[in-house]
């Protein structure tokens, strides 16, 4: 009943958060100079006042700004996130369209990176001051200090114009005509490389948060008294040490969560991935203002999803968290 | 009313034949092309974009072709006469033509696409049709006849396909052009048909059986590939995932690297019917940017030679004037401005230029023109000129520059075949319009000139047309409304297995017709 009460209080509070980030954005993304109708008339290398103005009315930004942030509110209010009139689509259909591929790409890279990001963590610090150790922290910082965009090309140049092993960009193999498992393994073979570039980013975040939590944590009194009693250094570390210390892991992987459905701009656009990000990012460059305005609503709203599932496990992972809250 | 045949269609397309013959086509295979970025829409009649022409222009078609010397060969029309008066002119429409739909194609929708379509939304052919033409009408299911108010030179050139591309008329009429549902799968008369469009990925074409050119197209299928970032697109193409590079899709700065690969050629051909222009637009509102000593000093410090040598890679020729030498009414007997730093000096001293900031608005489209723009900044500070480079993204330089809220900024024109359509544009003072960054944004004003390009468009001889673009040549290379920096060519990078690609003035825009794969 308490866990009830407190995902109402959350949901509630959400919407609240929801409404003021959609009316936030809507002037945001108006702040920013140019408008979608001007930046149409200067792809097409040529245009009149008849061609600005058919098109700002079209795109209906001829109208007051009022009216603009009504419409576009009671729309959302419905849940119907607008249409496109540069690509002729509707909004949701867009973002849907591109959604599997950002999961696949983001789901996957969160996948590994809390395996790889735990267990290396873990092992580093069980071997503080060792080589292993050494080396896990080493590299740990060379994929937290590498730009992911180089990451990418010179895993393409390597892996695919080196050794010819991975396709460079894609998310599958274009007229490949594959189906079932063969489309399956196709993509995986596309997915490897973007979702490892990205992947080893958040696992040397997670590797280094995860030793130095379980270094913290080994100095505490109850880890002594689970050593005096007599436990086994396996089980100790497993049952005592590696369990207090994976809770902010579990707030940071919250807050990767949130972002999935983001996307990954950076990674997306060199490994040319049809996702969410890069929709977002050529909306940006166009000043499509309702494709915009739905990724940010669709991202924020996930964000707050995801909060709230943090929480809830929060609450499983360490019972001590209901009790007090 | 005496009608003078200027050209027969027929013979040139049987020597065309005749020349092709030589190699032996193969019929079939796939392309991949990557175009870059990806289009907003493929219904070409309402999206004048770059990469949208690229593609659709093998979907739809217009009247017109253009090989290479910009003249006009068959495409929709099989033949056309012009009066002697160079006011009527009669197009003889190809027979049994079909809608990529079946429907059958007629006069009917020529006269709806030029007339009521394209009248409505087309931001180059409305002012043509406004200003220049009295009427068009069907004659016969075949035959169309269009007649002006006075002869109007570049009409021909008008019907290239982005210009004015024919749309089918049982789709379109009566219903809301640019909220049709049917924009989506765009339905066309050409080589190719549209099958899907994979948005963030790929669009896919295939061959249409029913083309009315018999044995064409040879390809089965093409791909247009979108892959956002210049290096993954080079590298793409060398490990043959892609079999061609459009003009633009790399770096300038890969190209010799790709071009020297096995079974890859380049060409720079196929860009003449655009035969972009590059300057500095000056604002001429802008205090001394008003001077033409200044301007003349501005010009002589520029080093053009090693800005096209070194920024653009040895690629592009150095224009003299307003026109390109791609095309027509070309003429280089004008005042020219070598790269003169002492020169410049001595012109920009006497212009009383005092040493305030100049602010120079870069233009977003890529590395090569940030590093050109910096090496202009050098140029300027050698010989005392203060600048200051603004970098913004691309809508905001398109806002700025249509709200002529700049001092200098780079820009690039297409010619578009004709003087009277893509030259006059950037000059004439009654084009000193807000809007677009494509108008006349500095705000040159010179009566001469207006006078001088009015006429030329209207006048009936090609040799009075001449002898007027000589005149307004020479005028505006010593008045210098804008510094001409480089004809620029985009080169098309290509698996040299894909033969017979480039063959007319708009390159791969309408290439695919003709092209096979060995």
């Amino acid at each position: 009943m308490d866990l009830l009460r407190f995902v109402l209080m959350r949901l509630g509070k959400g919407v609240i958060v929801l409404f003021a980030i959609a009316v936030l954005n809507f002037f945001l993304v108006r702040a920013a100079p140019g408008d979608p109708a001007q930046v149409m008339a200067g792809e097409a290398g040529a245009g009149d006042e008849v061609f600005l103005d058919q098109l700002r009315q079209q795109f209906g930004l001829d109208r007051p700004l009022y009216e603009q942030l009504w419409a576009y509110l009671s729309n959302y209010a419905t849940l119907d996130l607008g249409f496109s009139y540069r690509q002729q689509q509707p909004v949701l259909d867009l973002i849907l369209e591109r959604l599997p591929a950002t999961l696949l790409l983001t789901g996957a890279a969160f996948f590994i990176s809390l395996v790889l990001g735990v267990v290396l963590g873990a092992l580093a610090a069980r071997r503080v001051g060792r080589w292993s150790d050494s080396a896990i922290t080493t590299l740990a910082l060379v994929f937290y200090a590498t730009p992911l965009f180089w990451i990418a090309l010179m895993s393409q140049i390597v892996f695919s114009l080196k050794l010819g092993w991975l396709p460079n960009v894609g998310f599958e193999t274009v007229g490949g005509g594959y189906t079932g498992i063969d489309r399956a393994l196709d993509i995986i073979q596309h997915l490897i490389m973007p979702a490892l570039t990205l992947g080893l980013f958040f696992t040397a975040i997670y590797a280094r948060m995860m030793r130095a939590s379980m270094l913290e944590v080994a100095g505490a009194d109850f880890v002594k008294t689970a050593y005096a009693k007599g436990l086994s250094p396996a089980v100790i570390t497993r049952r005592h040490i590696a369990r207090n210390a994976i809770l902010p892991v579990v707030t940071l992987a919250g807050l990767q969560a949130g972002q999935l459905v983001g996307g990954a701009i950076l990674t997306e656009t060199v490994f040319a991935w049809p996702g969410i990000g890069r929709l977002m990012f050529e909306a940006l460059a166009q000043r499509d203002y309702s494709v915009l305005l739905g990724v940010f609503f669709i991202s924020s709203a996930m964000v707050v999803i995801f909060n709230l599932v943090t929480d809830i496990i929060y609450r499983i992972v360490d019972p001590r968290i209901g009790a007090s809250a | 009313m005496i009608m003078r045949t200027y050209f027969v269609a027929g013979v040139a397309a049987l020597a065309f034949a005749l020349s092709s013959a030589a190699q032996a086509q193969v019929q079939g295979g796939s392309v991949s092309v990557v175009v870059t970025p990806e289009p907003p829409m493929l219904m070409q009649a309402l999206n004048q974009n770059g990469p949208t022409n690229m593609i659709a222009g093998n979907i739809y078609e217009s009247l017109l072709r253009f090989n290479e010397r910009l003249e006009p060969q068959p495409s929709l029309a099989q033949s056309w006469e012009v009066s002697e008066d160079g006011t009527v002119y009669t197009f003889k429409l190809q027979e049994n033509v079909t809608w990529h739909d079946g429907k059958p194609f007629s006069a009917d929708d020529v006269v709806f696409s030029l007339d009521v379509f394209l009248r409505e939304v087309h931001p180059r052919w409305r002012p043509i049709v406004n200003n220049q033409v009295k009427s068009i009408e069907k004659v016969d299911n075949n035959t169309v006849r269009l007649t002006l108010k006075q002869p109007f030179g570049p009409l021909l050139l008008a019907m290239e396909t982005a210009s004015a591309p024919i749309v089918p008329k049982h789709i379109y009429e009566g219903t809301a052009y640019a909220s049709n549902p049917m924009n989506n799968t765009p339905i066309g008369t050409g080589p190719f048909k549209f099958k899907e469009w994979n948005r963030g990925s790929y669009v896919h074409l295939v061959k249409n059986e029913d083309y009315w050119m018999d044995g064409r197209p040879y390809l089965d299928e093409i791909y247009w590939r979108f892959i956002p970032d210049a290096a993954a697109r080079a590298v793409a193409y060398e490990t043959g995932e892609v079999d061609v590079l459009s003009g633009g899709a790399v770096d300038i700065f890969d190209v010799p690297r790709l071009s020297q690969l096995e079974n890859s050629c380049v060409t720079s051909k196929g860009w003449e019917m655009f035969a972009p222009h590059a300057w500095i637009t000056i604002n001429h509102r802008n205090g001394i940017l008003g001077n033409q000593q200044f301007r003349q000093g501005l010009m002589h410090a520029i080093d053009r030679e090693f800005g096209r040598d070194v920024v653009w890679n040895g690629f592009g020729q150095l224009p003299t004037g307003p026109i390109s030498s791609k095309t027509r009414f070309y003429d280089a007997e004008v005042v020219t401005y070598d790269y003169d730093p002492e020169k410049a000096r001595e012109l920009i001293k006497a212009s009383g230029y005092t040493g305030e900031p100049l602010e120079f608005l870069a233009l977003p489209y890529g590395e090569t023109w940030t590093r050109w723009a910096e090496t202009i900044r050098q140029n300027f500070a050698d010989v005392g000129v203060n600048l200051q480079i603004v970098t913004t993204d691309v809508p905001g330089w398109t806002q700025r520059t249509s709200e002529w809220n700049f001092d200098m900024t780079f820009n690039f024109l297409y010619q578009l075949g004709d003087p009277a359509i893509g030259v006059a544009r950037s000059y004439i003072s009654s084009n000193i319009i807000k809007g677009s960054p494509f108008a006349n944004v500095g705000g040159y004003s010179n009566e001469k000139a207006d006078q001088l390009f009015a006429e030329a468009a209207i006048v009936p001889k090609e040799e009075e047309r001449q002898a007027l673009y000589t005149q307004v040549q020479k005028l505006l290379a010593e008045d210098l409304p804008v510094l001409w920096l480089l004809e620029m060519d985009y080169p098309t990078i290509h698996r040299c297995n894909v033969k017979n690609l480039v063959t007319t003035a708009i390159g791969i825009n309408d290439g695919f017709r003709d092209a096979w794969k060995e």
